[in-house]
């Protein structure tokens, strides 16, 4: 009797969850499932066409270049994130004065929101009166085309989002370098090991579960890009800046094409699951080696 | 000794390249729109013209006002609500508990581009369009508070429960009275990311509200600076991002530990 009860209100206290995930989990990814394969606007009855929308997909160029455009801000972003990151971390990581100030400085952009930092940048990367490219000229260099130029746009966007979530790998590495015993250093200077060998032997795998979380959270925020380019360009110039959920978005709420954007959706989706699980997969055979 | 000096020289050029764009924003938003196009450092008179304008077009304040009751409605469900399932799932015996356990793991890593469509339309059908409870009710749960109650709570002694279950607490006695007095840092962290997290959103309510007196704050900002009304006045624009700052700006360098602790301890329990 007492087990039973015990049993019923496990079920009760776990019940907001199950109606949670019935609602807003469960039947929106059915839904998704069964609206590929329709037209419908919302307002008109579903209509039922088949394969058409994979179809559609397949030679979407815009799909496509949207990917692409995820693709140029990973290999940017992911890199940059990493070196900025450690670089400073290791500078927090020496025996200095005002550490405290110094972390809440670099952290600052994390918790203001991306619409702020979006805002501020449009500014900064202004091409004619913007800091940047007046800083640029007053050392004597050209201007920079940073939202006008279609090569340019995306790695300008990557370089502002390292910016703004890179104090928090700060934070992560800093954790990470810390948790090395010193006295792996001490022997290391016994041995007579430069710099270089102890960064590769000691200090870099001692922070790689930090290295291969930055690159998964990367990924998974170069695929959920949306409000940066939203503001700053409308995904612009050339569709250089387009990214999946900005087009998603422009599919489902410009058009009103509910098929075509949960199948772009779903598709994104997938991408992104397989890319992180080839991720997992690559980082275990390297740190189960 | 000069190691040390190039270390604090790099540091404090880091730091200015984190904050100086910052207080440049302020400090334009508080220029005559004139001497905007050359400012560096700080224009010649300070002015709220651009503050004016601002409160003048949109309603900025009420967008506050909603954006801090969605925030703490959505902070305060996910705290009830989230503990619960945790405390089911670390203390509590019934069947198909480790299933749910493996549901709630998947759900977290379901990206949100799958069900963003079929939400929004979910919301259309229940005719929550232009309303809060779509703003709210889809993130009152979230797997990842849940997993973080469950951790938190299972390192808490049992002893604690059963001395509680004889004194003839019910579970939600001892959940709320017993356990969350004992699980301070796992509240605080959960509660912060969950309010910074909603406080911060934006493609959602882009999407489900229309209405400006209903919209939150960083919608109403981005709105006026992609729509036309800030009329390409720069000063406008940013004085309407510095009051968008300003809130978690404050709540941050109150609790910066906090913030930093939560934030990080976020990150590597992924």
């Amino acid at each position: 009797m007492k087990l039973r009860l015990k049993n019923v209100t496990g079920y009760l206290m776990i019940s907001p969850y199950l109606i949670h995930f019935l609602v807003f989990v469960a039947f929106p990814v059915t839904f998704s499932l069964l609206l590929m394969f329709h037209r419908w606007n919302i307002i008109s009855p579903m209509e039922f066409i088949g394969l058409n929308n994979f179809y559609r997909l397949v030679h979407d160029v815009y799909f496509w270049r949207s990917i692409l455009n995820t693709l140029v801000f990973l290999v940017i972003h992911v890199p940059l994130q990493i070196m900025v990151a450690l670089f400073f971390a290791e500078l927090l990581n020496q025996n200095i004065r005002l550490r405290g100030f110094f972390r809440a400085a670099f952290f600052l952009p994390v918790v203001v929101s991306g619409v702020v930092v979006t805002m501020l940048w449009e500014q900064l990367y202004g091409y004619d009166t913007g800091l940047l490219n007046r800083l640029l000229v007053s050392i004597g260099l050209q201007k920079i085309g940073w939202l006008v130029s279609p090569q340019i746009a995306m790695p300008a966007i990557a370089l502002m989002a390292t910016w703004k979530n890179v104090g928090l790998y700060i934070i992560l590495f800093l954790v990470g370098l810390q948790s090395v015993p010193s006295h792996y250093y001490e022997a290391a200077d016994l041995e007579g090991a430069s710099h270089w060998q102890k960064f590769w032997h000691i200090t870099f795998p001692s922070i790689n579960p930090t290295i291969f979380m930055v690159v998964i959270l990367s990924t998974i925020g170069g695929f959920s890009l949306f409000i940066e380019p939203y503001i700053m360009t409308g995904g612009g110039p050339l569709n250089s800046t387009l990214s999946a959920v900005l087009y998603i978005y422009k599919q489902g709420f410009f058009y009103y094409h509910m098929g075509y954007a949960a199948t772009l959706g779903f598709f994104f989706a997938v991408i992104i699951l397989s890319v992180v699980a080839l991720q997992k997969r690559f980082i275990e055979k390297e740190t189960g080696a | 000794m000069i190691k040390k000096l190039i270390i604090y020289c790099f540091l404090i050029i880091g730091s200015v390249m984190f904050v100086y764009p910052f207080f440049w924003m302020v400090s334009a938003s508080l220029s005559p729109e004139n001497e905007l196009s050359h400012l560096t450092f700080l224009p010649s008179v300070l002015t709220l013209q651009s503050y004016k304008q601002v409160l003048e077009k949109i309603p900025i304040i009420r967008s506050f006002l909603n954006s801090l009751f969605v925030s703490l409605s959505i902070t305060a469900g996910v705290l009830i609500f989230s503990s619960m399932v945790g405390y089911a799932l670390s203390r509590l015996r019934f069947r198909g508990r480790q299933l749910i356990f493996y549901v709630i793991i998947f759900t977290m890593t379901l990206p949100f581009q799958i069900t963003l469509i079929p939400q929004y339309i979910l919301m259309v059908k229940f005719t929550w369009i232009d309303t809060f409870l779509s703003l709210i009710v889809p993130y009152l749960l979230n797997s990842f508070a849940i997993i973080m109650f469950r951790q938190y709570f299972m390192s808490i002694p049992q002893d604690l429960i059963d001395a509680a279950r004889i004194d003839g607490c019910n579970e939600l006695q001892i959940l709320y009275r017993i356990l969350w007095p004992n699980s301070v840092p796992a509240l605080i962290t959960v509660g912060i990311i969950t309010f910074m997290a909603s406080w911060n959103e934006v493609l959602w309510p882009l999407i489900v509200i229309r209405n400006e007196k209903l919209m939150t704050m960083p919608q109403l900002v981005t709105l006026f600076a992609v729509g036309g009304r800030a009329e390409s006045q720069l000063g406008a624009k940013l004085a309407s991002a510095t009051l968008l700052a300003i809130p978690i700006v404050l709540a941050y360098v109150f609790f910066q530990r906090y913030f930093i602790q939560s934030m990080a301890s976020s990150g590597l329990k992924e």
